[in-house]
């Protein structure tokens, strides 16, 4: 057998490849529900926290402010080992995919929450004076005139931000999660091969790539005007 | 009550533990120290390399961008560590999480400092030649210095990401603070140690978190 000969059948066997191609077709399953459920509930909880920021009321915005600035200063590894290994002594245990889930989920809030934060407060005042004395009250204002502009301001950094954190679902291995990565490993173990983790590596780059080559064009629709 | 401080905020076992996650910390610095440097190396090489008008630079430069920008760096990582070895390359945790950080971060400094380049206008480059400097000369003396300041909060934003990607080595077994915590949990069987990591994590990075909610609040007041 030639070297590259070899090289195929130790990366790229087929045998292999074709056994363990069902367990990774399913983690690839496990890895878009648990991507969709991120990015949906981060997204919704950061626009809920900005939007209750928007009014006012000061000792619920330090709180907001603190929440935000924790998520966003600890690894989300930290979290998801945290929630994982600790909760459990509460006597709460979430199962490895409420883990993952719920601390990626409050990563992606805290820093949507500080984009969508920006984007309202960059709209002019103005804004605000002309709409209240116009007659609109103010959850009319913030809902109908300042939140389309600002969604418009924050599409390009949310998008880049929502995707690196997306990634992130790979982190789920580490609590035993069965998605992508977690299922190319065991396979990896089990056959002793590396085909699975080639195959694993394949499927994120198909999953992925799309959208990072989406956000590129979105960024340049969607630019900071400047 | 009593229950939850026992479990999380035990004080016997943080002083027991305090030195072992002290050393984590002392590590998680020391590869801070390694990883973002080689980050920005890797992103100079990718923004200076784009500075080329070439179109078979630019093309296969971008599409290495973006493989790396849509490949979770654990991925990698563990590609580099579980899968390596089967090519009789066995580099131990440290090095793989080095050579990761180098292909992943370096993707995100190199679209960074891109920007940064393209910010300043030619017009500087040309005088820059025109008084007698290299092409060489005036990208170090000129361009660069400026294009470092345009970008400051992400370059400082990123740099926050990449030390938090630090842990990471936990998984390959690198002895950082997320590792050390795990290997006091495990032994105490109490999640005390991975509240300091924790804690430990937000002291560190707080500051910078702060400043940079700061800058990028009001980057986006100047633009909107």
């Amino acid at each position: 057998m030639s070297r590259w000969d070899r090289f195929l059948d130790t990366f790229f066997n087929l045998k292999v490849m074709a056994k363990y191609l069902p367990d990774i077709l399913s983690g690839v399953v496990l890895t878009i529900e648990l991507a969709l459920a991120v990015v949906i509930t981060g997204l919704l909880a950061g626009l809920i926290l900005a939007l209750i920021r928007s009014v006012g009321i000061r000792p619920i915005n330090w709180l907001i402010i603190f929440v935000v600035d924790v998520f966003r200063s600890l690894p989300p590894l930290v979290v998801i080992v945290l929630v994982y290994f600790g909760l459990p002594s509460a006597g709460f245990a979430p199962s490895a995919f409420v883990s993952t889930w719920m601390s990626l989920a409050l990563v992606l809030m805290a820093f949507a929450e500080e984009i969508f934060w920006a984007g309202i407060t960059s709209t002019p005042k103005g804004q605000w004076e002309a709409s209240r004395s116009t007659g609109l009250s103010f959850s009319q204002t913030l809902l109908s005139v300042i939140l389309p502009q600002a969604l418009r301001l924050t599409i390009a950094p949310l998008t880049n931000r929502t995707i690196a954190i997306t990634k992130g679902t790979a982190l789920g291995t580490v609590v035993a999660l069965h998605e992508i990565l977690g299922m190319a490993s065991s396979a990896v173990s089990n056959s002793y091969n590396p085909s699975p983790l080639m195959m694993g590596a394949a499927a994120y780059i198909v999953l992925f790539l799309p959208v990072v080559v989406a956000a590129r064009w979105i960024e340049s629709r969607f630019a900071w005007k400047r | 009550m009593e229950e939850i401080v026992q479990a999380f905020f035990n004080r016997e076992i943080a002083t027991e533990a305090l030195p072992i996650v002290l050393q984590g910390l002392l590590n998680t610095v020391l590869l801070s120290l390694l990883v973002v440097p080689l980050g920005l190396l890797g992103g100079l090489i990718l923004a200076l390399l784009a500075h080329s008008r070439s179109p078979f630079i630019r093309w296969p430069l971008m599409a290495w961008v973006d493989f790396f920008r849509a490949f979770p760096p654990l991925v990698l990582l563990i590609l580099l560590f579980a899968g390596l070895p089967f090519a009789g390359l066995e580099l131990g945790g440290f090095a793989c999480v080095a050579i990761a950080f180098f292909l992943n971060t370096g993707a995100y400094y190199g679209e960074i400092l891109r920007a940064g380049i393209e910010s300043i206008p030619r017009g500087q480059v040309e005088a820059a030649r025109s008084t007698g400097l290299s092409g060489l000369q005036a990208m170090i003396y000129i361009v660069l210095p400026q294009a470092v300041r345009n970008v400051l909060p992400d370059l400082l934003s990123n740099t926050l990401e990449v030390v938090k990607l630090t842990a990471l080595g936990s998984v390959v077994a690198v002895p950082e603070l997320l590792f050390q915590a795990r290997q006091a949990q495990s032994v105490t069987y109490n999640a005390t140690p991975i509240v300091m990591a924790a804690v430990i994590y937000f002291l560190v990075l707080w500051p910078v978190v702060r400043l940079l909610s700061r800058l990028e609040n009001r980057a986006l007041a100047v633009r909107g």
